[in-house]
């Protein structure tokens, strides 16, 4: 679905006066592939370049060497821009920047508006999107009396509607609270389950993490890591280094077997750390 | 800062709301038009009771009608004392330098008819039509200015745009002000030059932010596909009615009537 092969995008550094002093490399060489039909997670710490990469596959931005294919499509060929747009779809992370229409319904049409689909059609696939994310009884209501969450779920009806293959999530609980953080990864995981759309969330909330089919860890614009889940978070100390932390079921167990409760396995979710704790009694 | 309501909209299903925006905006545009023609007391009676008819039909109460009033009432006073004094003629009255005379009085009530008959009839046209579809007809109604290379598309996605920001922004400035506030900041003392100053440092945050939010957004309409209003198709697209037809008579024998008032008198 996605291949980034030795993918390069550079930065410009300026100074105060904003004359150029040199350049920064946001993704470096970056190569990897991800499945049709996977939910891949693409976690870093601030600065790692996994936004820039994300821009990247929406050709948002355009790379400075090598080359991403979605699809098979080259994202470097201009004439395929808005097929690979409406391939690979992208949510953001302010749900207020992203809402253009001062209607639901009108917003998420935006997008089909745009790629010119016939105006019974739009409806039809205004109305499947919005069920489909569960906002459809908020659908003539105004964007800013929604909920942040809702409001992102919104926002992930109006790429819905474009029918894409592949959904790019930068960063979109970021700026949620827990409510609607659980919305939003709901929704996710349902689209990758029930439509078979590829997700690829960018996060740095390792608790979201955990449910994906396979981990990216981003370094200085490499792929740091890359494993499943259970491969990533058992090597909490390489994590550390990259600074980030391990979900909070998998820190806690840790630390209970390091104070001597002999957990049998590696748990990654609250849940699991529950049984694991029952199996002991 | 929520008072801030520019394209106040109340939600009804009257006649007037369901009309096409397109028949609501040329028909206000020619009412006001016609209203500056209008000069005997026939013709401005005409046009009230065509207003009032209209204010009827559309289900919305008068009391909301009158406050967009308050925001003009200031300009109808002046206009009303200029008109009332300084109009040379007949005299009826006088006090000191200053004199009322009689074409003064019929001067200043047809003005201030005519600013009140303006008023309320975009008022009418607001408060019956959603932003959307008010933004919808300009850009039909400007589709000719395209020949002169007027980006017609363009000019109606920015105001739609800016109709979608508005409470946001407020919102934002809101935010902003009680941030300041917490460090000592106060807007509400000293003379005029005094408080404008005192919004600098609410205004310098409000604009980064809102380029901030102009360059997020532009990404966003990029990244869903947007390249102008080329090949763009519609959910709504706006269609005429048999009501539509109706109304454009209506309007056509409201209009004829008035030119006959305005040539007789």
């Amino acid at each position: 679905m996605v291949t980034a092969k030795e993918l390069t995008f550079e930065y410009i550094r300026r100074d105060a006066d904003g004359n150029p002093k040199g350049t920064v490399r946001a993704v470096d060489a970056l190569s990897l592939h991800v499945k049709k039909g996977q939910f891949i997670a693409i976690v870093g710490h601030n600065g790692s370049g996994k936004s820039t990469f994300a821009r990247l596959l929406n050709v948002l931005l355009a790379p400075a060497e090598g080359t991403v294919f979605i699809d098979g499509m080259d994202t470097r060929d201009e004439s395929k821009l808005l097929d690979i747009r409406m391939t690979c779809g992208m949510v953001f992370q302010n749900p207020d920047n992203q809402i253009i229409g001062q209607v639901v319904e009108e917003d998420v049409a935006f997008g089909p508006e745009n790629m010119g689909v016939p105006t019974e059609e739009i409806r039809a696939r205004v109305d499947d999107a919005l069920r489909t994310v569960g906002m459809y009884e908020k659908r003539e209501a105004s964007p800013n009396k929604l909920s942040g969450g809702q409001k992102q779920r919104v926002s992930i009806a109006g790429v819905i509607a474009m029918h894409p293959k592949c959904i790019v999530l930068d960063e979109p609980t970021a700026m949620l609270d827990p409510k609607g953080r659980e919305e939003v990864l709901k929704a996710a995981h349902m689209l990758n389950r029930k439509e078979q759309i590829t997700i690829i969330l960018i996060t740095h909330h390792m608790e979201e993490t955990v449910d994906a089919d396979r981990i990216f860890v981003m370094d200085k614009g490499r792929i740091a890591m890359d494993g499943t889940p259970e491969e990533i978070f058992s090597r909490p100390g390489q994590l550390k280094e990259l600074h980030l932390s391990l979900p909070q079921a998998t820190e806690l167990g840790e630390a209970l077997k390091e104070r001597g409760v002999a957990l049998d396995t590696r748990v990654l979710k609250p849940a699991q750390l529950v049984e694991a704790l029952c199996r002991l009694r | 800062m929520h008072a801030i309501t520019i394209g106040q909209y109340y939600q009804a299903s009257s006649v007037l709301h369901r009309l096409d925006p397109r028949v609501k905006l040329m028909g206000t545009l020619a009412f006001i038009i016609i209203l500056f023609f209008a000069d005997s007391f026939y013709a401005y009676a005409l046009a009230a009771g065509f207003l009032f008819a209209m204010i009827g039909l559309s289900t919305v109460p008068v009391g909301m009608i009158l406050r967009g009033m308050r925001a003009v009432l200031m300009l109808l006073l002046i206009t009303v004392l200029f008109n009332l004094f300084l109009t040379p003629g007949e005299e009826v009255f006088r006090f000191s330098v200053l004199k009322i005379t009689k074409e003064g009085i019929d001067m200043a009530v047809m003005m201030a008819m005519r600013l009140f008959m303006l008023v309320a009839a975009s008022s009418v046209l607001t408060l019956t039509t959603t932003p959307q579809k008010l933004t919808d007809a300009i850009e039909h109604v400007m589709k000719p200015l395209k020949l002169f290379r007027v980006p017609v598309h363009a000019i109606a996605m920015m105001m739609s745009i800016a109709l979608r920001f508005i409470p946001i922004l407020a919102e934002e400035t809101d935010k902003i002000m009680k941030a300041q506030m917490a460090r000592g900041a106060s807007f509400d003392e000293g003379n005029i030059f005094r408080r404008a100053k005192s919004l600098i440092p609410v205004l310098v945050p409000l604009f980064v932010s809102s380029f901030r939010r102009a360059s997020d957004l532009a990404l966003a309409m990029e990244a869903r596909c947007y390249h102008g209003g080329e090949g763009r198709t519609r959910m709504k697209p706006l269609r005429y009615e048999m009501r539509d037809a109706a109304a454009c008579l209506v309007l056509l024998l409201f209009l004829g009537g008035m030119i006959a008032l305005i040539v007789l008198f």
